[in-house]
């Protein structure tokens, strides 16, 4: 092995990238347009919830409750009509009508205590559960506050003092954005390693490389170090000026200890492009394996749903992937400022499948190797 | 000049109009200028030749007539057109027929040697039978049809070219253009080559041929010739108006002499001092060496030695097993029998140290393309280990030597080949290597410059003792060679010197004997009369150009030609067929189960001050739960901080000392509750959780305080979940699981389909055939939408029964939204495809235009109304969000056409549109 070989291959990697100005601008696209228009598009908890309202009643409460739905949770009502309403929610115009039935302020003033129907479309997950509950609360506040005036209504002793700790706001774009980072970092990096294999084959330049003195292995790292370098500088770039600088998004931790974490994860996904790329026969095959591997990497790790809750089967398997291990020291270090002396394990863990799939690309390319030529 | 050249071609008996007119042409790539002012004229029915260096713009200007490149200056008429004219080379697209220069450029090869013949057949409209003939006399002319269902790619070279000349006849073109036909082909099949070309031209008179060749004895038969250099015609005439001009004797000669004075000063000719004695000392050893790809026997039992200083010949006939008989002894094959050493030590392909005694050029341009001439030089320098000190001379020695000084900051891939083999030469010989193995290192090089590579070679070899090992198809430099091997199917027929062999045949020439080696060996000694007499009868028979009836801006059957050939090349790619159908529903079971948005099991803990039955019984309320799992109790604040970066906690609750006191007395109490909010959709889940938790616990207790009535509210609130009724993940992500895949997989599968011929050469043809750009673009699209609607098929099929998730609306509807939106989404693979120049960028941009728009923009998890920015804007036009309104509509709200045509209309739009923006980035010629 000489590092002099390695140095030099890597060289020759990040010049033929520089070659591709249409890659450069996809990069640059990746890690700054993309990353804010994920981050930004992602509504809060419950953002303009389309609503729409049956007013049968048309008392001063049921305007004082149609008034009570507004930005930035909710669209303003639609005031529709009992018929409309099917129609309207088969479209997938409202996820929540509400039914107010009439008389509803009389029979609630004689303490009949009238039904008012939501209607929800629990086809759309994310804004069944909360809106449904935001509804009911703001529906029996304005009742409560309505009735007041009127009788005495007891109030209960203890509160809740709800704090929402690392992200008071429970603002999305903080998590977005930084799961958008990590998402094109994965790609990135599996893309250009697999990619570049698959054309020098397709060239027949893996041939030339054979018959000089240089090794598999020098090959491969130089591969390696010379991509995860363009994704480390891109993520660098990505975290300061888009995600602290454009979108200001506040990072507690240490950038420094989350770059280390990036480039330990990079060893790995870079190894694993390797070895897709031996996997592959041509581009066509590596675009779908690409796809097929890629997926279930964002799906699953735990940067788009909870980890929490997936089957059990599920959170043990990917346990032996490298972002699962990335997304939560991510999460750990740059929104909880997490130390190295927490976040260890998930260094060691990345290491460790980092070293695996390195040792298993290896073996694959050398064996691979004499039928690329 | 012109005048003269109009004068030539007047005297010359040129009675016709000439086949090609050029006026004033200029050409350039970037700043490079390729052609210059030329301005001539091309006799029509005749052989007309291109000789002259390499890199002069011989292919540029037969690039230009052939209408493959688009015409910058100048005037270019065709067949009494203009070329600019896109309505004109439309017109004359069937009557030209373009070889591009390169091995097989122009080939696809996964398909076989009948399916490309075929393809091409269809394209220019002949019937089935028509075909079958036309096909039958090619391939038996040219000998290929025992391999008719070879696939092209594992041809050899010159096989791969008498497939590409066979691709360029089925039309019978009025105008053949080859450039560079023979380059890289065996003597015998060369002269089969010509025998054919001359047994068409018998059959044809009226067809043109107008070709470029190194081969300066080619060129004393053709017609007329016009002499290139430096992107100006020099001269033009018959050859022996060029011989007799000039006052050589030879091609070769009259060619050096028409040269430039600056040029010229250089030339020698090569002169071969004797070897010294033999001492006996041998660099290459082979024994019984064999090699067998399966049940074929590519190399049988080569039995080798070349002592050490000696330039020793290999010779044979193309895919006789020259090349791999040299990547056994390079390592880069293991040989399946018998054994080589070089410099006496056995090859082993882990040994570096040897390889870095010797310098091995392959047959196949393989440098790097990204790199310039300089850093590719450089590059290898180093990786030779030439000490650093020395990389910058040794580089510019190479430079100087092999004259690459004019391109050394070009980038290889837009140099013409002749330069591109002086690149992979001075590569092969930059760490001054013991031994060259060189194969085919002259093939297409110009007869100048090879000369000159000879010069050096002979230096080599009997200044520094250099072993040389060489694969030749020039006769004139087998006849340079210390001893030759004339190769024929893998065995070595005999091995001597050039003269011994001559003598041996008793032949005149080394060529002839060469032949008769060959023919004897394959035992044929068919002549060419017997092959061309059945060609004539097919090109009588057969109708002309282009059909009758053919429209010409977009004809069915073109398109139809273009999806059977990208769909036989999909046939032929199983893996991929298998990824994408196995792929889809591997994604579907991972998404489906996987993307679940029941928060369950959140970890919590309790930093209780009471620690008393109230407080207790508060914490037992959450742990009883099922959303909520327990862990130990928090100690202090500082735990409970680590605990919560740690990620060990989602959920802390801190209950205040004096809380059961503070209760039962009525005063106000506060219990704190702190949520990770690291992941805002947990954390939000986990707020609506505690709340909820919390006001059942303040309800059950009031309920045991007996003021129960009073809080049971004042209004009832029923929650229907429609749709859903059980508000389950899986019934609600698997219909949106469908459109994501459906977007994923078809778009990629889309993607490289035209940025692969464009990075493989095979966009030629698009060029150079009357196919218009939507006959491509449609063609190309038709097998991805079949492959994807089977897909489709198979994952509705997934979710209805394995994921028991009821389609309760309308099929057919479903069904044709798919279609559309498959449509749509391979429209998208295609625009990248056309758009992007390399197949890397393809990808990656596949992947970043599609993942993120389909997942988070469309609605599958937040409705497209409540996004903002710019991600709004995208999820109102982007396709899946309208497919994604149709499948929910279908699986989940038992709707159908006429509840759901709103989502169509969007779908049927995108298809055009799409369609219309890749056409129009698709350029029909290179520019």
């Amino acid at each position: 092995m000489r590092l002099a070989n390695i140095c030099h291959l890597g060289v020759k990697e990040l010049r033929s990238l520089v070659r591709d100005p249409i890659m450069l601008v996809l990069i640059v696209y990746a890690f700054t347009v993309s990353v804010y228009t994920a981050a930004t598009a992602m509504p809060e908890t419950l953002n303009k919830a389309p609503i729409a309202v049956v007013n049968e009643d048309r008392s001063p409460l049921s305007w004082r409750i149609v008034s009570a739905f507004y930005p930035p949770y909710f669209v303003l009502p639609e005031v529709i009509e009992q018929a409309e309403m099917d129609a309207r929610m088969d479209a997938g115009l409202d996820t929540f009508a509400l039914d107010i039935p009439p008389n509803f302020q009389r029979d609630l003033l004689a303490g009949q205590r009238p039904t008012v129907q939501l209607n929800v479309d629990a086809t759309r997950m994310s804004q069944a559960f909360t809106g449904s509950g935001y509804i009911q609360t703001i529906v029996t506040d304005e009742v409560r506050a309505f009735a007041q005036r009127y009788r005495e209504v007891p109030e209960l002793p203890v509160d809740l003092a709800l704090r929402m700790r690392f992200n008071p706001q429970l603002n999305k774009s903080w998590f977005g954005a930084i799961m958008q980072v990590i998402n094109n970092v994965t790609m990135l990096s599996i893309v250009l390693t697999g990619a570049a294999l698959i054309r020098e084959r397709e060239h027949g330049t893996v041939e030339h490389l054979l018959v000089m003195p240089v090794t598999p292995f020098e090959i491969m790292s130089s591969k390696v170090w010379a991509m995860a370098l363009v994704v480390l500088a891109a993520t660098a770039f990505a975290l300061t000026a888009v995600v602290q600088g454009w979108l200001s998004v506040p990072i507690e931790g240490s950038l420094a200890l989350f770059l280390v974490g990036t480039a330990l994860h990079l060893f790995a996904t870079t190894s694993m492009g390797i070895f897709l790329g031996t996997v592959a026969r041509s581009m066509p095959q590596f675009a779908l394996l690409l796809m097929l591997v890629l997926l279930p990497l964002q799906m699953l790790s735990g940067g788009s749903t909870p980890r929490e809750s997936m089957p059990e089967a599920v959170q043990y398997i990917m346990l032996a992937a490298p972002n699962t291990h990335f997304v939560m020291l991510a999460q750990a270090i740059l929104y909880r400022s997490a130390g190295l002396a927490t976040v260890w394990p998930q260094f060691l863990a990345i290491a460790v499948i980092g070293s695996t799939l390195f040792a298993l690309a290896l073996t694959r390319f050398r064996r691979t190797l004499s039928t690329m030529a | 000049m012109s005048r003269e050249v109009h004068a030539q071609i007047e005297d010359g008996g040129g009675a016709a109009a000439p086949v090609a007119r050029l006026r004033n042409v200029s050409l350039y790539y970037g700043r490079a200028r390729a052609l210059d002012e030329v301005t001539i004229d091309i006799p029509a029915n005749c052989m007309a030749g291109l000789i002259g260096p390499d890199g002069v713009g011989k292919s540029s200007l037969l690039a230009l007539v052939a209408g493959a490149r688009a015409v910058q200056t100048g005037l270019v008429e065709v067949l009494g057109g203009d070329m600019a004219d896109a309505r004109h080379r439309r017109g004359v697209g069937p009557r030209i027929a373009y070889m591009p220069q390169g091995l097989g450029r122009n080939l696809y090869p996964t398909l076989t040697v009948f399916e490309n013949l075929d393809f091409f057949g269809r394209l220019f409209g002949h019937d089935g039978g028509e075909r079958a003939r036309r096909i039958e006399a090619l391939t038996w002319a040219t000998g290929l049809k025992p391999f008719l269902d070879r696939a092209a790619g594992k041809l050899s070279g010159g096989m791969k070219q008498k497939l590409g000349l066979c691709c360029a006849l089925i039309h019978d073109p009025d105008l053949l253009i080859l450039d560079e036909p023979t380059t890289g082909v065996d003597p015998l099949s060369r002269r089969q080559f010509w025998e054919l070309i001359a047994g068409i031209r018998r059959s044809r008179p009226g067809m043109s041929v107008l070709v470029a060749t190194a081969y300066m004895e080619e060129a004393a038969r053709f017609d007329w010739l016009a002499a290139m250099d430096n992107g100006r015609v020099l001269a033009s005439d018959t050859p022996e108006g060029l011989l007799h001009s000039t006052g050589a004797e030879s091609l070769e000669a009259a060619f050096i002499r028409l040269l430039p004075e600056d040029k010229r000063r250089d030339y020698r000719a090569v002169e071969i001092p004797p070897r010294p004695e033999d001492d006996g000392d041998t660099a290459i050893e082979a024994r019984d060496l064999t090699m067998r790809f399966g049940e074929f026997t590519a190399v049988d039992h080569v039995n080798l030695r070349v002592p050490r200083g000696e330039i020793f010949g290999f010779l044979g006939s193309n895919g006789c097993g020259k090349t791999t008989t040299m990547k056994m002894l390079t390592g880069l094959l293991p040989p399946s029998e018998g054994r080589a050493w070089l410099f006496g030590q056995e090859v082993d392909p882990h040994d570096l140290a040897t390889r870095r005694r010797v310098g091995y050029m392959s047959q196949s341009f393989s440098l790097y393309t990204e790199l310039t001439v300089r850093q590719n030089l450089e590059l290898h320098a180093r990786l030779f280990h030439v000490p650093a000190a020395e990389v910058s001379g040794r580089v510019d020695e190479m430079v100087e030597r092999f004259d690459l000084a004019a391109v050394s900051d070009s980038l290889p891939g837009r140099l013409p080949l002749g330069h591109r083999q002086r690149l992979s030469l001075a590569v092969a010989m930059i760490h001054k290597p013991e031994m060259l193995i060189l194969d085919e290192p002259t093939s297409g090089v110009d007869p100048v410059a090879r000369d000159a590579f000879w010069r050096r070679l002979v230096e080599l070899s009997r200044r520094d003792g250099v072993t040389i090992f060489i694969s030749t198809h020039f006769m004139n430099e087998a006849e340079r060679c210390d001893r030759i091997s004339l190769m024929h199917a893998g065995r070595v027929l005999v091995t001597d010197t050039p003269a011994n062999i001559v003598q041996q045949r008793g032949a005149e020439t080394l060529e002839e004997a060469f032949v008769a080696h060959l023919e004897e060996a394959s035992g044929e000694g068919e002549g060419g009369e017997e092959q061309t007499a059945s060609l004539d009868t097919v090109n009588a028979s057969a109708g002309h150009g282009e059909p009758q009836g053919w429209r010409r801006m977009f004809d069915p059957r073109r398109m139809i030609s273009h999806a059977r050939r990208e769909g036989l090349e999909l046939r032929r790619d199983p893996i991929r067929l298998t990824l994408a159908l196995l792929g889809s529903v591997i994604l579907m079971f991972v998404m489906g189960y996987g993307i679940s948005l029941d928060v369950e099991d959140l970890t919590f803990a309790v930093l209780d001050r009471d620690q008393t039955t109230v407080s207790r019984d508060y914490t037992l309320n959450l742990s009883g739960s099922r959303y909520f799992v327990e862990r130990p109790p928090i100690t202090d604040y500082a735990d409970l901080d680590r605990r919560m970066r740690e990620g060990d906690i989602s959920l802390a609750i801190e209950i205040p000392p004096g809380f059961a006191r503070d209760i039962a007395r009525g005063r106000r109490v506060e219990t704190g509750a702190w949520i990770d909010g690291a992941m805002p959709t947990r954390g939000e889940t986990v707020r609506g959780y505690v709340q909820g938790i919390h006001a059942h616990w303040l309800a059950t207790k009031a309920r045991e305080a007996g003021y129960g009535e009073a809080l049971a509210g004042l209004v009832n609130i029923e929650t229907r979940f429609r749709y859903n009724p059980d508000v389950k993940s899986l019934v609600a992500m698997v219909p949106a699981v469908i459109p994501l895949l459906l977007m994923l997989i078809p778009a990629m599968l889309a993607a490289l389909s035209v940025v692969r011929e464009k990075e493989l050469g095979s966009i030629t043809n698009f060029y150079v055939t009357p196919t218009t750009r939507l006959e491509f673009l449609l063609g190309k699209q038709f097998p991805y939408v079949v492959l994807s609607f089977l897909s489709f098929l198979l994952l509705t099929l997934l979710a209805v029964t394995v994921f028991g998730v009821p389609l309760k609306g309308s099929f057919l509807t479903l069904a044709v939204g798919a279609l559309l939106y498959i449509g749509a989404a391979t429209a998208v693979g295609l625009l990248i495809s056309t758009f992007m120049r390399s197949q890397i960028a393809a990808i990656f941009g596949t992947a970043v235009l599609t993942i993120l728009p389909a997942a988070n923009f469309s609605g599958m998890i937040d409705p497209v109304s409540s996004l903002e920015g710019m991600g709004r804007l995208i999820g109102e036009v982007y396709p899946t969000t309208h497919f994604l309104t149709i499948a929910r509509g279908t699986f989940s709200k038992a709707l159908n056409f006429s509840d759901l045509h709103g989502a169509f209309l969007p779908l049927a739009l995108a298809v055009p549109v799409l369609i219309g923006l890749s056409a129009a980035l698709l350029k029909k010629q290179e520019r």
